[in-house]
């Protein structure tokens, strides 16, 4: 075996991927190679380290000094000071954002301080395409536990005692739902797992895959264990070929090393496991809409009962959960229910997973104890928002969630308070939103998105989400009439009530949290015809100051329509006739002469 | 056959022979089982780029599914395509994330730039403009796509030079 003195960790995530990182690699395999240090430092190659906003990423351990917005032309800076002289590069070091210090441990960074790491224990800090590295992190040895000493029963118990639920969204008790799956009676029985991860500002199912898929497979194959099932599909969106790839990957190589297949560590407990490819139908992530995509038809749900652990896939006992739920087991299991049960609130044990996005400073992926307030995820871990914005509203859940405004932010967030408030845990993304959004445009995104996603087999999905969407439309175009807030109201409560699956049920969630605590944008967009915020077209003008412009022509010359005249030097004029209100103008002008009224 | 005769009738120039190979190497290689219809799909839509009718036939046949049933599968998933794809697809981020930062900005721009809409393909099939939901880059927003490259914290000024990158 072979010992290196340093490792340098790149993050190979689809965030860094797309910033470069596969670039910064082959700069450092080539520099260690010139200065002869490739037999004692070692590239790995991770997955996702959460914070995508700062990348590529490098970290180099054994210190864990943390390198942000690396470019190729810092790599040989790196290796000539930090790696060959020991003196670290101050100036690619984070910067918290509130105090500006300079920090340059891994372990200080307040994006990473207040987290606790479960599901993604080892993401960023293993090469997921290699298996010995999960080996080595504690891999397998959950199974090796489960198949030498536990019975089925008792891995359910454990789950059930661990108080893990559903991270999907719903959140229903993942122990409780295997125990009704292991009592139903067949012969077959079915393990999926719902990697159709599709509300938008959520990619948490996606870096888990990505950056730690064997730990997903072993949590499938616990599960698979405690229910008598055999054979398991992992259901994922093809929008995430990175991922689709490296799950394959760790699939075959777990059946190589007999850890799938039949008598799995000579044991009677066999298991095989399938990727089936999502064709992109958001309405897949609802549980029998998925089965129907799986046996090949149009994924639309169906009523329940019967439940899927009763009558699922191929109309047998199926046990569908999220990537995430998944991530968690092997270390319940390993660890026992008491260990994971000791972190979180009353009713909701163990961490979470957020996708941390929108306008706030640092965005990415973070895993905190459940029981945290949405302060301390915005601000001590999210920097907070942009400098001299103002916070808004955080939209949590995604188009089934809702938004929460400013004093509900010490609420500490589980699944219930969450519902309570009148949003939802979702899948888990946090969209931060600051005062230049518009709350009514932020709910018309959510409805337009969930109306083009209804399967359109129940009339009030179908119909009801198009009304709705008619409505805010003519809210934001100007045209609003004050009856319409009542009839908004009216008609989400009966979608709410009458609609066939999760999807419809919850689409008017972001329109009802919003009328709840900021009614008052509602109000101004159809009583004074004024988008407070500026992001509905219709119901602002751009204007230019003209004590404060001073003729420097910028403007004039990048008007797509020449809507701007004046000379030089002299305050200009804006026709807002000739206005298509591209703001391009408002991005330009070095004075912040233009503003919109 | 039902590929011979509907591409005599409406031969285009886009599927060759070798194409219907590769598709009847598929049809053999799977059972025939419904199950299956939506990889073989995806197979066959890997093969020639889009689904043609006479593609959409001949998996009927040889599946044993209804055409209403494969057709209906097809126009479900947003995945599916039923006319001819640009060389390149421009795949614009509608996530949530990307809206607050102002994706809309840089559709117009690409529109702009190409000429044609969302949802659309350019004459020289050079392009196909799509929106989807969410690429899951959040922490780029706004992002687009092409092909399978991402490009992050965008603004409408960068699009020009990242669009000449694809020819």
């Amino acid at each position: 075996m072979v010992f290196y003195r340093g490792h340098l960790l790149i993050c190979g995530g689809t965030g860094c991927v797309s910033s470069g990182c596969k670039d910064i690699i082959i700069a450092f395999q080539e520099e260690l190679r010139k200065k002869k240090l490739d037999e004692e430092i070692k590239i790995v190659e991770t997955g996702c380290h959460g914070l995508c906003e700062m990348g590529p990423l490098v970290i180099l351990h054994p210190e864990s000094v943390f390198y942000c917005r690396v470019e190729v032309k810092d790599v040989q800076e790196i290796v000539d000071e930090h790696l060959m002289k020991g003196r670290p590069v101050s100036r690619l070091f984070f910067t918290e954002p509130l105090s500006l210090d300079k920090v340059p441990k891994y372990q200080e960074i307040g994006f990473y301080r207040k987290q606790q790491r479960i599901a993604l224990r080892n993401c960023g800090f293993i090469d997921p395409e290699n298996f010995n590295e999960y080996l080595a992190c504690d891999g397998y040895a959950a199974l090796e536990k489960m198949l030498s000493e536990m019975t089925p029963e008792e891995v359910t118990n454990v789950v059930k005692a661990a108080g893990l639920r559903g991270r999907g969204g719903g959140g229903f008790s993942t122990g409780t739902k295997w125990e009704l799956c292991a009592k139903a009676t067949s012969i077959k029985k079915y393990i999926i797992c719902n990697a159709d991860e599709g509300d938008p500002g959520a990619f948490m199912d996606r870096s888990l895959l990505e950056g730690d898929p064997h730990n997903v497979l072993e949590g499938m194959m616990i599960a698979a264990y405690a229910i008598g099932a055999d054979e398991g599909y992992l259901y994922i969106r093809a929008e995430y070929p990175l991922a689709i790839k490296r799950t394959q990957t760790a699939i075959s190589r777990a059946e190589e090393l007999g850890l799938l297949g039949k008598n799995i560590l000579g044991s009677n407990f066999s298991f095989t496991l399938k990727i089936k490819e999502g064709a992109g139908a958001f309405v897949c992530g609802e549980e029998t809409a998925l089965i129907a995509s799986i046996e090949g038809r149009r994924g639309m749900p169906r009523s329940r009962p019967p439940f899927p652990v009763v009558k699922g896939l191929f109309g047998k006992p199926t046990v569908i959960n999220n990537v995430e739920t998944f991530a968690n087991v092997p270390q319940i299991i390993l660890h026992g229910a008491d260990k994971f049960a000791a972190v979180g609130t009353e009713r909701s044990k163990g961490t979470k997973v957020f996708a941390l996005t929108g306008k706030l400073r640092n965005t990415g992926l973070v895993e905190v104890p459940m029981g945290i307030t949405m302060r301390e995820i915005i601000y001590d871990i999210g920097g907070g928002t942009f400098e001299g914005k103002k916070f808004k509203a955080v939209q949590i859940g995604g188009p089934s969630g809702g938004c929460l405004p400013e004093d509900r932010l010490d609420l500490p967030i589980d699944y219930d308070s969450l519902v309570q408030a009148g949003a939802m845990m979702g899948s888990g993304g946090l969209v931060v939103l600051d005062d230049e959004s518009c709350i009514v445009d932020v709910a018309r995104y959510f409805l337009s998105f969930t109306r083009s996603e209804s399967c359109g087999k129940c009339t009030p999905c179908r119909e009801g989400t198009m009304r709705l969407l008619e409505i805010l439309e003519r809210i934001c175009a100007g045209q609003g009439v004050p009856e319409d807030i009542a009839k908004v109201e009216k008609l989400a409560y009966i979608i709410k009530a009458s609609a066939l699956c999760g999807l419809g049920q919850t689409a008017p969630n972001p329109i009802l949290s919003t009328l709840r605590y900021f009614r008052h944008e509602y109000e101004a967009h159809i009583h004074d015809k004024k988008c407070p915020a500026g992001v509905c077209q219709a119901l602002f003008d751009y204007r230019i100051d003209d004590r404060i412009c001073n003729g420097c022509t910028i403007c004039a010359k990048i008007c797509p329509v020449g809507a701007i005249s004046g000379e030089r030097k002299q305050a200009h004029q804006l026709d807002i006739v000739k206005c298509i209100k591209c703001g391009i103008c408002l991005e330009r002008c070095p004075k912040n002469a233009i503003f919109k009224e | 056959m039902a590929l011979e005769q509907v591409k005599q009738e409406k031969c285009t120039e886009f599927i060759s022979d070798d194409m219907d190979h590769k598709l009847e190497a598929l049809l053999l290689k799977n059972e025939k089982s419904p199950e299956i219809l939506i990889f073989v799909l995806q197979q066959a839509q890997n093969i020639y780029g889009y689904l043609p009718e006479a593609v959409l036939l001949r998996i009927s046949e040889a599946l044993d599914v209804s055409k209403a049933k494969v057709y209906g599968v097809v126009t479900f998933y947003s995945q599916f395509h039923l006319k001819p794809r640009g060389r390149n697809i421009i795949r614009a981020c509608q996530g949530t994330a990307c809206h607050v930062r102002g994706v809309s900005r840089i559709i117009g721009k690409i529109k702009e730039e190409i000429g044609v809409n969302v949802g659309e393909t350019t004459e020289d099939l050079r392009f196909t403009f799509e929106a989807v939901a969410c690429i899951g880059a959040c922490g780029l927003a706004p992002v687009i796509m092409i092909n399978s490259d991402t490009h992050g914290r965008l603004t409408a000024d960068k699009v020009p030079a990242i669009l000449s990158l694809y020819e």
